[in-house]
């Protein structure tokens, strides 16, 4: 069995950029008139946080879906399949997976509890102000280490398409799209942005089916065939078996162990998709736009699964790593290689809109957990009316689409699903914990919750600033330094179940009881939907 | 806010300890959490185990089973699989017992059976 493998020449890439500069120009215009249309009826803050809670449970699902595709899904899922074969499919396992305790846990009985933001089911309870501040402070964390990923993906994308390699023209680009993101989020608020991660999901899912099926027919619609020559180009027959990445000594195959972990764990307390179960009127539909989610991102992944392969057999591990942009530009380079120009150019317009939909669903997260948690509960001590809420959250977007232009410039050139695998440790550690014992757990406290939090978060946070991630190795964010004590690459198994720990303790050793009455009534609106739904049904 | 404030008025007055207290709404309760948490376990066991197989039995992961489709890559997409029937067996298994429950509930309390003054003040807000 013998294929031909053409080399990809990655300097005829710069003869395309006009045309995918062109077609990105094309998704810009048309998603730019369909915000605005959208942004029409803007009114009240449940408008610009929650779309006005009008959203069916299909439309959702997809751009929920749209919203967790980022670019690490197809970028760096497909990059690191192939690369690293088969611990690459591990990272589409883990995020699909994690839907079920999104699914069953958590997404119905949040729906019915808050309002618009994760802090409002978290203290419901609870003592407001401190347990409002918690939420906010890891909402901001969580949504940082996620902005970081997309964006370092937008320069690797960047440097491939317009072979820029050096710092300043990178830098450009990522200011560029950070400010159509800022605008996007101005103008349309989570509706436009709704239509935006719809569109981009359904364009997305679109080209990585063409890809797909291309690469199958390929090989004859033959799945085996194709793990073959991902073997034979790459020369080496462990593409097809676990551990070639994780397994070289213990300490690595414990770090598979928790980035296992934390992404099965992680993605019920990704605080930009739990405040996509606010766009929808019931509970019966945030259901609903979890299954469709399901449906679609597990397709997807199967996808990845054969792209992946695909690029290591068809495009090669070494042009790969060899190419700007490195990992991530796998999926770039596989459909140049089958489409030529046009396919590349589509493909990668529709990985920029990916980053860009994905930012601007995270900035109007943060920038709604910014003026809702922070500025109208704590600063204003409840007294902001709605409109001052919105005016402040509009300029929270700005100031976090500027902290993430910097942070993108900074992250530049690390594996995408890697730095999200990363964000997904923060959310599971100071999140999860205090979201499954407020929905579940009677005797949960005001004390335990904070140290929960703050452990979950603080915990995460030091032992990734003390892992090889950040100093220590030659892929290290600061390679110069070596204060690398701990291990681990990815720190949730010690990080989640320490978390989740505190908040136990933190509730048994609590000498204040909270009130049985609030209990009494997130338990009763939890389960029955009561006061949360559009009178509609009776 | 249209709706938002509304909301507030009309379960303002609901005395939700009543309501929890309510035989059919333990009944509820009971029913979610017998369904959502041994179906969670059940899904995180078979998880953690294909990643511990992966991690730690890779001789058996790599046993070719047919072609170049080995037992690992199975395991994988069987993980897809199981993902997809649970998310079924638990829209099917909420449609048929939890929904009516949770609705006839809520229809209650919106009608003010639960208020704290008993039912005299029965549509005075509205």
């Amino acid at each position: 069995m013998t294929f031909m493998v053409p080399a990809v020449n990655v300097a005829d890439l710069k003869e395309t950029t006009l045309l995918n500069m062109g077609i990105f120009a094309l998704f810009v215009a048309v998603t730019m008139v369909i915000v605005i249309k959208a942004s029409r009826n803007n009114k009240t803050a449940a408008d610009y946080y929650a779309a006005g809670r009008s959203f069916t449970g299909p439309q959702n699902g997809t751009a929920i879906a749209g919203d967790y595709l980022s670019a690490a899904s197809f970028l760096g899922i497909t990059g690191a399949i192939a690369i690293n074969g088969y611990d690459g499919f591990m990272y589409s396992i883990g995020f699909l997976v994690a839907w079920l305790v999104a699914l069953l846990l958590v997404a119905e009985l949040l729906r019915n509890t808050g309002k618009f933001t994760m802090a409002d089911v978290l203290s419901f309870r609870l003592k407001q102000r401190p347990v409002r501040i918690a939420a906010a402070i890891s909402t901001l964390a969580v949504c940082f280490f996620y902005l970081l990923a997309q964006m370092a993906g937008a320069g690797s994308l960047i440097s491939l398409l317009l072979g820029i390699s050096d710092w300043g023209g990178q830098a450009l680009v990522i200011i560029v799209v950070g400010a159509l993101m800022i605008m996007y989020v101005l103008i349309g608020g989570m509706k436009g942005t709704t239509w935006v991660q719809i569109i981009k999901a359904m364009l997305l899912i679109a080209g990585a089916a063409v890809m797909t099926f291309w690469v199958l027919a390929i090989y004859g619609f033959n799945l085996s065939d194709l793990l073959g020559g991902a073997v034979e180009t790459s020369g080496n027959p462990n593409m097809l078996n676990p551990g070639l990445q994780y397994g070289k000594t213990e300490t690595s195959k414990l770090d598979f162990m928790s980035l296992g972990l934390a992404l099965v764990l992680g993605t019920a307390a990704l605080p930009h998709v739990l405040m996509r179960f606010y766009t929808v009127p019931t509970a019966k539909e945030a259901r609903k736009s979890v299954v469709w989610s399901i449906g679609l991102i597990g397709l997807f992944y199967v996808f990845t699964l054969v792209l992946g392969y695909g690029a290591a057999a068809l495009v090669g591990a070494d042009t790969i790593k060899a190419a700007p942009g490195g990992v991530n530009s796998a999926a770039p380079l596989l459909a140049f290689h089958l489409g030529g120009p046009l396919l590349l150019g589509f493909i990668s317009a529709v990985a920029f809109a990916t980053i860009l939909a994905v930012v601007a669903g995270l900035t109007i997260t943060a920038a709604a957990s910014f003026a809702h948690d922070i500025y109208a509960s704590v600063i204003a001590k409840g007294k902001a009316d709605p409109e001052t809420e919105v005016k402040v959250a509009r300029k929270t977007v700005i100031v976090i689409g500027i902290l993430a232009i910097a942070g993108g410039i900074f992250a530049n050139g690390q594996n995408v699903a890697f730095l999200v695998a990363l964000a997904f440790a923060v959310a599971a550690s100071a999140n999860l914990p205090t979201i499954v014992y407020s929905l579940y757990w009677r005797k949960f406290t005001t004390q335990g919750a904070l140290w929960s939090m703050y452990g979950g978060l603080g915990s995460a946070i030091i032992l990734i600033a003390l892992s090889p991630v950040v100093s220590g190795a030659k892929t290290s964010m600061i390679p110069g330094a070596n204060f690398a004590i701990f291990p681990l690459s990815n720190p949730g198994i010690v990080s989640i179940p320490l978390a989740f720990l505190l908040g136990w303790l933190g509730s048994i050793l609590d000498k204040k009881l909270e009130d049985t009455t609030k209990q009494a009534e997130m338990e009763v609106r939890s389960l029955t939907g009561v006061g949360a739904e559009k009178a509609t049904d009776h | 806010m249209g709706h938002e404030a509304q909301e507030t008025d009309a379960t303002a007055a609901v005395d939700f300890k009543e309501v929890q207290s309510t035989e059919r709404f333990q009944q509820l309760r009971k029913r979610h959490r017998s369904f959502v948490f041994p179906m969670a376990i059940a899904f995180l066991l078979w998880y953690f185990a294909y990643v511990l197989l992966a991690d730690y039995a890779v001789e058996f992961m790599s046993t070719k089973v047919w072609g170049n489709i080995n037992v690992g890559l199975i395991m994988g997409l069987l993980q897809f699989v199981t993902t997809f029937a649970i998310t079924g067996w638990y829209v099917s298994y909420s449609n048929r017992k939890l929904d009516p429950i949770a609705a006839e509930i809520r229809h209650e309390i919106e009608g003010h059976e639960f208020d704290k003054n008993g039912n005299q003040i029965s549509g005075v807000k509205k």
